[in-house]
């Protein structure tokens, strides 16, 4: 890959983050993860093939930062930890302003088995297809599909539930 | 599908989150050795500057009138694609330009990288810093310090694609009827360059 580093940062950058965030939850784990991610493919970026969907490759890659980050947890074995308290959405990062969305989305969130978090992740944030989905989580591209669907579908009803019991 | 969308988005997390995680990932890569060129912006009497530098030094310097995403794809292309915003590496760079635009440096003390220019127009851009700061030389005056006296017109084509303006004089090379000739910033700021030498103060 001959272009600058730089674009795929700016390009790529943000749906990195909300995959990691995603996996991982809205904590420091989900930001080293996107670090790591990005300094790996740093160096590996004048090897990538030009004709490479960057997109596809930084996801691939952020995909095995997580699941660093997720054994490096150890045994605590939460499939998404529990945010820590200065990172919930009902508060904020020391000035006042809820920078991280709200704490209702993450506890739907970490409400879903791995797997569909992840398939959520991969479609649905990072728009890979089901078969991409698939090679990275394991099983067929329909199982890939079908996680996904019931993966957003439950998230869905969990923030139903959430905005009523609210209101 | 917007409710989905809606719902998508918010994993987003405000923006200043990706400055934070960019500025630390040009961090990271400078204390890995990943960061083989490094850029910013910095504004200037003469416009907004790009600024490159590799380990070696200084390697780009570009007005406002180039693109940038064209001068750093060019970089990118013939130096390393391994291209990151950091300032770090350019702090003294915009530190001498600011003493520079205030009048008060005369002379760059800067590790240049001369990597794209031809060994040619190296030779004849390694000549200009010799033209005294507020003074100026014409294109064959500088042929015949670079010991090629018929390379006037070569002399002219390596003033005009002086990868490090500003830093490597070649504003002071002017025509030899006494006109300003050409310049890589336009001639606007060709003429601004050689008002601040003479002591003429840019309104900035």
């Amino acid at each position: 890959m001959d272009q600058p580093f730089e674009v795929a940062v700016r390009d790529h950058g943000a749906v990195v983050l909300r995959v990691c965030r995603a996996v991982l939850g809205p904590g420091a784990d989900a930001e080293d993860a996107w670090s790591e991610t990005f300094v790996s493919a740093l160096r590996a970026w004048p090897e990538l093939d030009p004709a490479a969907d960057v997109r596809a490759w930084l996801v691939t890659i952020a995909h095995r930062r997580a699941i660093d980050a997720v054994r490096a947890r150890g045994r605590r074995a939460v499939p998404v930890a529990e945010p820590p308290e200065r990172e919930r959405g009902d508060g904020a990062r020391g000035d006042g302003e809820p920078e991280l969305p709200d704490e209702e989305l993450w506890s739907a969130l970490r409400s879903l088995p791995d797997k569909q978090r992840r398939c959520v992740a991969y479609h649905h944030l990072a728009g890979l297809p089901h078969a991409e989905v698939a090679a990275l989580v394991g099983g067929t591209p329909e199982a890939a599909r079908r996680a996904s669907a019931d993966g957003i579908a439950a998230l869905r009803r969990a923030m139903a539930r959430a905005g009523r019991s609210r209101a | 599908m917007s409710e989905e969308r809606e719902l998508l988005d918010r994993f987003a997390g405000p923006e200043e989150d990706l400055e934070r995680l960019g500025r630390r990932l040009a961090e990271r890569a400078e204390a890995e050795g990943l960061l083989e060129v490094a850029w910013r912006t910095v504004e200037s009497p003469v416009g907004r500057l790009l600024l490159a530098a590799t380990d070696r030094g200084l390697l780009r310097v570009a007005f406002a009138n180039e693109d940038p995403d064209a001068v750093l794809a060019d970089l990118a292309r013939r130096v390393s694609p391994r291209l990151l915003r950091a300032s770090r590496r350019l702090d003294p760079v915009v530190g001498e330009l600011e003493e520079y635009f205030a009048g008060r440096r005369r002379v760059f003390d800067l590790p240049l990288d001369q990597r794209l220019s031809t060994p040619f127009r190296r030779r004849v851009q390694q000549q200009l810093p010799r033209i005294p700061y507020g003074s100026t030389a014409t294109y064959r005056e500088v042929a015949v310090a670079a010991e090629n006296p018929g390379a006037v017109r070569a002399v002219g084509s390596a003033c005009a694609t002086n990868p490090l303006p500003i830093v490597v004089p070649c504003h002071r090379v002017v025509r030899g009827d006494g006109t300003t000739g050409g310049y890589r910033g336009g001639p606007a700021v060709k003429q601004l360059l050689l008002a601040l030498e003479r002591g003429e103060r840019p309104a900035a």
